[in-house]
């Protein structure tokens, strides 16, 4: 089985994952989490160089910070399926006393998290300090952060823009999942980002366009050449276009899926769409 | 009464200044971010010693919140510099979520705070800090009294592992404190011991508590005084035992009465032992342009304030 056959495996199991807890607490945020479901899974299974068990301090490792902590589920399941922690904790989400709490935090020490997030626009500047706490060290590893586009409204977001590239934080890769929607409407519609490929440009940044943001190769190719273009003095955003809600069609093209969840019916016919590869939690 | 000396009047920030030059040349591991107040918060000398230890971040306080958490994940221990108003208030979010509440180890270094900033006036005067970060679960919130106990204080949460917020001034006060008093986190120092009323004070009106002392002793009333510079985790011991002795209680701060040290002490006393209180603080108001004398005059933050409000609550026993 070739890498990606194996990867897109995973992503149809991870599908199942976000849509069976989303189901079990009816809430919590299917849509995003579907949207980066390939990216999350590129991540962790073939690209970030990491060490089991989990170590807060990461040294000599890839960190990964989720700015856009909604999308908690898609985290939750490629961490879990990843070893971080027992799958069968997925059955805990959202649940009263659990370490899967609605948001991604490190309150309740779960493994994988550095930071807690889902105020959003505050993951880049953590992403930052972590990034030069490795120049510090000398650590060669990199730093990855993953934000929503609609996110890009918080004013902090550009302070840390303007600082990263100021300061020459080289050795950051920031993803902006760019798929057009958040809880209001699209992006457009409830305040238009226009032309974040400029605005980043000015701002110093190196850019990378991923147009195939759900396309496990196409991710692949571009975390590859984003990683070549590290410690040339620029941060490196990668703006990845995905479908928000991708392998269910019925949460498709909508931002109705942002934060409901289905119900017995619909998670029915959204399970018969991703194959159960990994076996079910 | 117990004398102290004023060993000649100094500001507060100096005392952090001095103190964080101190760690950059004794602990590795001290990092320290300013967002451009260099000068105002005497961070030069550890920026030039240090230049591959410190992160000048610009007018972006809510960047300078994340930076620091972030540095925090490998161990490093970031000292974060502004005045106050913008240490808290305007980066409360930044701080509860990413720092507070994911248990990281940095020290919000926070300058300008009170009424005695004077002339920028109530934009820059924050009297809610104390309030908003004691607020915060897991913060240790530290308003030291003069130049010496602040260097001790900067150098002492070094050494604590967990968020602390540590408040201080622009003014030059009397230094007086002296190493024999000591610097424990949490743990309050009795100046001088008295029977007749309690007088508990923070930060800039420490000095104050003890000049209202001596004026009450003219008056044949016997104060005793205590510094407390730790207003979270709060030193309940040593209070309790004093106002069972003395029955009576005046707080003083620069800082609102809402929020402040008086507050925790009066939610203290309502639990365990009721006591007729007096407070030295604002009235919930904001501050204005002036000098700090005139200011500390003109909110009723002096030793004049403190000696009137010990008649009070005596006359309330």
């Amino acid at each position: 089985m070739s890498t990606i056959t194996a990867l897109e495996k995973t992503t149809t199991q991870v599908r199942r994952d976000i849509l069976r807890m989303v189901h079990k607490v009816n809430s919590g945020h299917p849509g995003g989490s579907l949207g980066c479901a390939e990216f999350f899974v590129s991540l962790y299974f073939e690209v970030m160089d990491f060490q089991l068990p989990f170590a807060m301090e990461g040294k000599n490792e890839d960190l990964f910070f989720l700015s856009n902590g909604h999308i908690s589920p898609v985290f939750y399941s490629v961490l879990a399926r990843r070893g971080f922690f027992p799958v069968e904790e997925l059955n805990t989400f959202r649940l009263i006393n659990s370490r899967l709490q609605g948001h991604p935090t490190t309150h309740e020490g779960l493994p994988g998290v550095r930071v807690a997030s889902g105020s959003l626009g505050q993951g880049l500047s953590v992403a930052l300090g972590a990034a030069s706490a490795k120049k510090i060290n000398q650590d060669p590893k990199t730093v990855y952060v993953l934000m929503g586009d609609g996110e890009l409204q918080e004013g902090q977001n550009w302070e840390a823009f303007m600082y990263a590239a100021a300061k020459g934080v080289d050795n950051i890769i920031a993803t902006i999942d760019l798929n057009g929607k958040q809880i209001d409407g699209t992006t457009k519609e409830v305040l238009d980002i226009g032309d974040l490929e400029g605005k980043l440009k000015a701002f110093g940044w190196e850019i990378l366009l991923l147009k195939e943001g759900n396309s496990i190769q196409a991710i692949l190719q571009t975390l590859k050449i984003a990683k070549s273009k590290l410690r040339q003095s620029k941060p490196v955003a990668i703006l990845m276009e995905t479908e928000m809600g991708n392998g269910v069609d019925y949460m498709m093209h909508t931002h109705a899926w942002h934060g409901k969840a289905p119900n017995d019916e619909q998670l029915a016919l959204a399970l018969a769409q991703n194959e159960e590869t990994l076996g079910d939690y | 009464m117990i004398q102290y000396t004023n060993q000649g009047n100094k500001d507060t920030r100096s005392g952090f200044g001095d103190g964080l030059t101190e760690l950059g040349r004794t602990n590795p591991k001290v990092v320290a971010l300013c967002a451009d107040l260099i000068g105002s918060l005497k961070m030069q000398p550890f920026v030039d010693e240090n230049p591959e230890r410190f992160f000048q971040v610009g007018i972006a306080e809510a960047n300078m919140m994340g930076i620091a958490a972030g540095l925090s994940i490998s161990g490093f221990i970031p000292f974060t510099g502004t005045f106050a108003n913008f240490s808290t208030g305007r980066v409360y979010d930044q701080i509860r979520q990413s720092i507070a509440y994911s248990g990281k180890n940095v020290k919000i270094c926070a300058s300008h705070a009170g009424v005695t900033l004077g002339e920028d006036g109530a934009t820059h005067q924050i009297l809610e800090d104390i309030g908003l970060m004691k607020m915060l679960p897991g913060m240790t919130v530290i308003n030291p009294c003069d130049y010496n106990q602040t260097k001790a204080a900067t150098l002492a949460i070094a050494d604590y592992e967990g968020p602390v917020y540590l408040r201080f001034g622009r003014p030059s006060i009397a230094n007086f404190t002296t190493p024999e008093l000591g610097f424990e986190i949490g743990k309050g120092i009795l100046l001088n011991p008295g029977n007749d009323v309690t007088l508990i004070a923070t930060g800039h009106l420490v000095w104050e508590a003890l000049k209202a002392a001596e004026m009450l002793e003219t008056d044949g009333i016997s104060a005793e005084v205590i510094n407390i510079h730790t207003i979270k985790p709060l030193d309940e011991t040593l209070i309790i035992n004093s106002i069972q002795k003395t029955g009576a209680v005046v707080t003083a701060e620069e800082h609102n009465y809402l929020g402040g040290l008086g507050e925790s002490i009066a939610g203290l006393l309502a639990l365990k032992h009721p006591t007729p209180m007096e407070f030295v603080a604002t009235q919930d108001c904001f501050g204005e342009s002036g000098t700090p004398s005139q200011l500390m005059e003109k909110y009723g933050l002096n030793r004049n304030a403190i000696y009137q409000k010990a008649k009070v609550v005596i006359a309330r026993k």
